[in-house]
């Protein structure tokens, strides 16, 4: 791998930045490996990079059926917080922003990580005493973060309006340490630090089928590319994971519905941190080419389309028109949807399966980006050691029968 | 946004319907003998799939019933609505 440095920037700029290598390799399939990730998203590439290295498996595969960060990892609106209400929460989204702050010297690559922090807005009374429990719960947990005053949220972002609109500002929960990544950057530093230690990213490589022995262990992976043996296999295949699931017997407690985002014309620096309301459903920050980048909800129903429907991003640029009346007369680029697969409880499942062999990392909804490299280095540790880490051993498939149910979607009141 | 066809008033935009999930899943017949993984499966397994998929749909902006249709979630396109107790 070459590094990345000053140095070695300024070297390749005095001959015209040639002679960079590819970032990863193109390797063809081996026979087998020692274990493969299903899925080529920032959470399957950072499962495969912390197996390399922390667990010192470097005979293993990422196998991705279109292109690595195609799918949610480069689709999403790139907010970073760990605010969750409940203490396993907590310790699995804080884990991973303690990751983040670090990420791009870890993998020596630019991930962008910018802690400019996301300030939730309270609208109603009932808001104001959901957004202070959040607050309180959090600090106990020693995550960060503070109420804010109408007007100290109005002084943190001044695009704000908080007074003359149908639901005004009445305060906000803001997390400092919270804020936004470049989400390419992140699967690509994944795939590059991970190709470098010897994982082969098969890209362009669709899981058809999965193999298993008479004791219902997995052996091999049926792919577009031909046979894959192994005899560990993670599947960490976002809204397609009840699909790859299936392939083996499993049944998830998921469904898959379209997520959509947008982002308009690029504009000067206006927009200094993340703002996200769940009342009026709509969240916001600007990136740092100058695009506003707005998130959306879901349909109503559950679909594989990658798109959705119009009335879902309208409802959020009215809410966005409202909440910043300056952006009223800005154009939209482009829009665009991801396919989130959500739980019943709206936590993921980050678990060992019925069968032996067959790990799975899943149900991150509408808010896995986050949780890239924490997830990522839990789930490496289920597999290599056959058991969860202590962060995501509360996130079973069985919790949905034993009833240990951890639910943010009542704590948050909206799909998060 | 979509445009549904409800069996009793006919096709109507997608924002006068509530999505009532994946069809046909029976409550178990006698629920106190009914063990966990029963209750389990009728509460959050889903089949989710990828493809032709069986689901409720209630007409709440309109007559206020339920039905059943089935739509291919690859593309969105219905193949039949019908109403509870019919076959599609």
């Amino acid at each position: 791998m070459q590094r990345f440095s000053a140095l070695s920037l300024l070297k390749r700029g005095l001959s015209g930045q040639r002679g960079w290598t590819p970032q990863w390799r193109r390797p063809e399939p081996k026979k087998g490996y020692d274990a493969i990730i299903v899925g080529g998203g920032g959470h399957g590439l950072g499962a495969a990079y912390y197996l390399a290295k922390e667990h010192g498996l470097t005979n293993i595969a990422v196998v991705e059926k279109g292109w690595i960060g195609g799918g949610n990892t480069g689709r999403n609106t790139t907010v970073i917080r760990s605010n969750y209400l409940f203490d396993e929460s907590a310790a699995l989204y804080d884990h991973a922003l303690k990751m983040w702050e670090n990420l791009s010297q870890e993998l020596n690559y630019n991930v962008m990580f910018s802690p400019r922090g996301v300030m939730m807005l309270a609208h109603t009374v009932h808001d104001e005493q959901v957004s202070k429990r959040h607050v309180h719960a959090n600090r106990a947990n020693g995550v960060d973060n503070e109420w804010l005053t109408a007007k100290q949220a109005k002084e943190f972002c001044p695009p704000l309006n908080i007074g003359n609109i149908r639901y005004p500002v009445v305060g906000a929960a803001l997390q400092r340490r919270g804020g936004t990544a470049r989400h390419d950057a992140v699967a690509w530093g994944y795939a590059r630090a991970a190709d470098a230690l010897g994982v082969d990213i098969l890209e362009n490589c669709e899981v058809t089928g999965i193999r298993r022995d008479t004791n219902g262990a997995v052996t091999a992976l049926e792919t577009t590319r031909g046979l894959i043996e192994s005899r560990k296999i993670g599947v960490s295949a976002a809204g397609n994971s009840s699909v790859v699931m299936k392939m083996a017997g499993v049944q998830l407690p998921l469904e898959s519905y379209p997520l959509q985002a947008l982002v308009s014309e690029p504009i000067k620096p206006i927009f200094p941190c993340v703002v996200m309301s769940n009342t009026v459903h709509a969240y916001i920050s600007q990136s740092d080419k100058g695009e506003l980048v707005i998130g959306a909800g879901t349909d109503a129903y559950n679909s594989y389309t990658q798109r959705g429907g119009l009335h879902i991003s309208s409802h959020a640029l009215e809410a966005i028109c409202e909440l910043f009346p300056a952006f009223r007369r800005l154009r939209m680029l482009r829009n665009w949807g991801g396919i989130v697969d959500v739980t019943p409880d709206r936590s993921p499942i980050v678990a060992k399966t019925p069968v032996p062999g067959l790990y799975v990392n899943c149900g991150w909804g509408t808010g896995g980006f986050k949780a890239t490299p924490g997830s990522a280095h839990v789930f490496a540790h289920t597999i290599a050691l056959d058991e969860p880490h202590p962060i995501n051993a509360p996130f079973t498939i069985e919790r949905f029968a034993d009833g240990n149910l951890i639910d943010e979607a009542a704590a948050a009141a909206v799909a998060h | 946004m979509l445009l549904i066809a409800c069996p009793y008033c006919g096709e109507r935009p997608e924002l006068e319907f509530a999505h009532g999930g994946q069809a046909h899943i029976a409550r178990p017949a006698k629920p106190s003998a009914a063990d966990t993984q029963e209750w389990t499966r009728f509460l959050y397994m889903r089949d989710n799939v990828k493809g032709l998929y069986a689901e409720r749909w209630r007409h709440s902006h309109g007559c206020g019933k339920f039905f059943n249709a089935v739509r291919d979630t690859t593309t969105d396109h219905f193949i039949a609505t019908y109403k509870v107790g019919e076959r599609p």
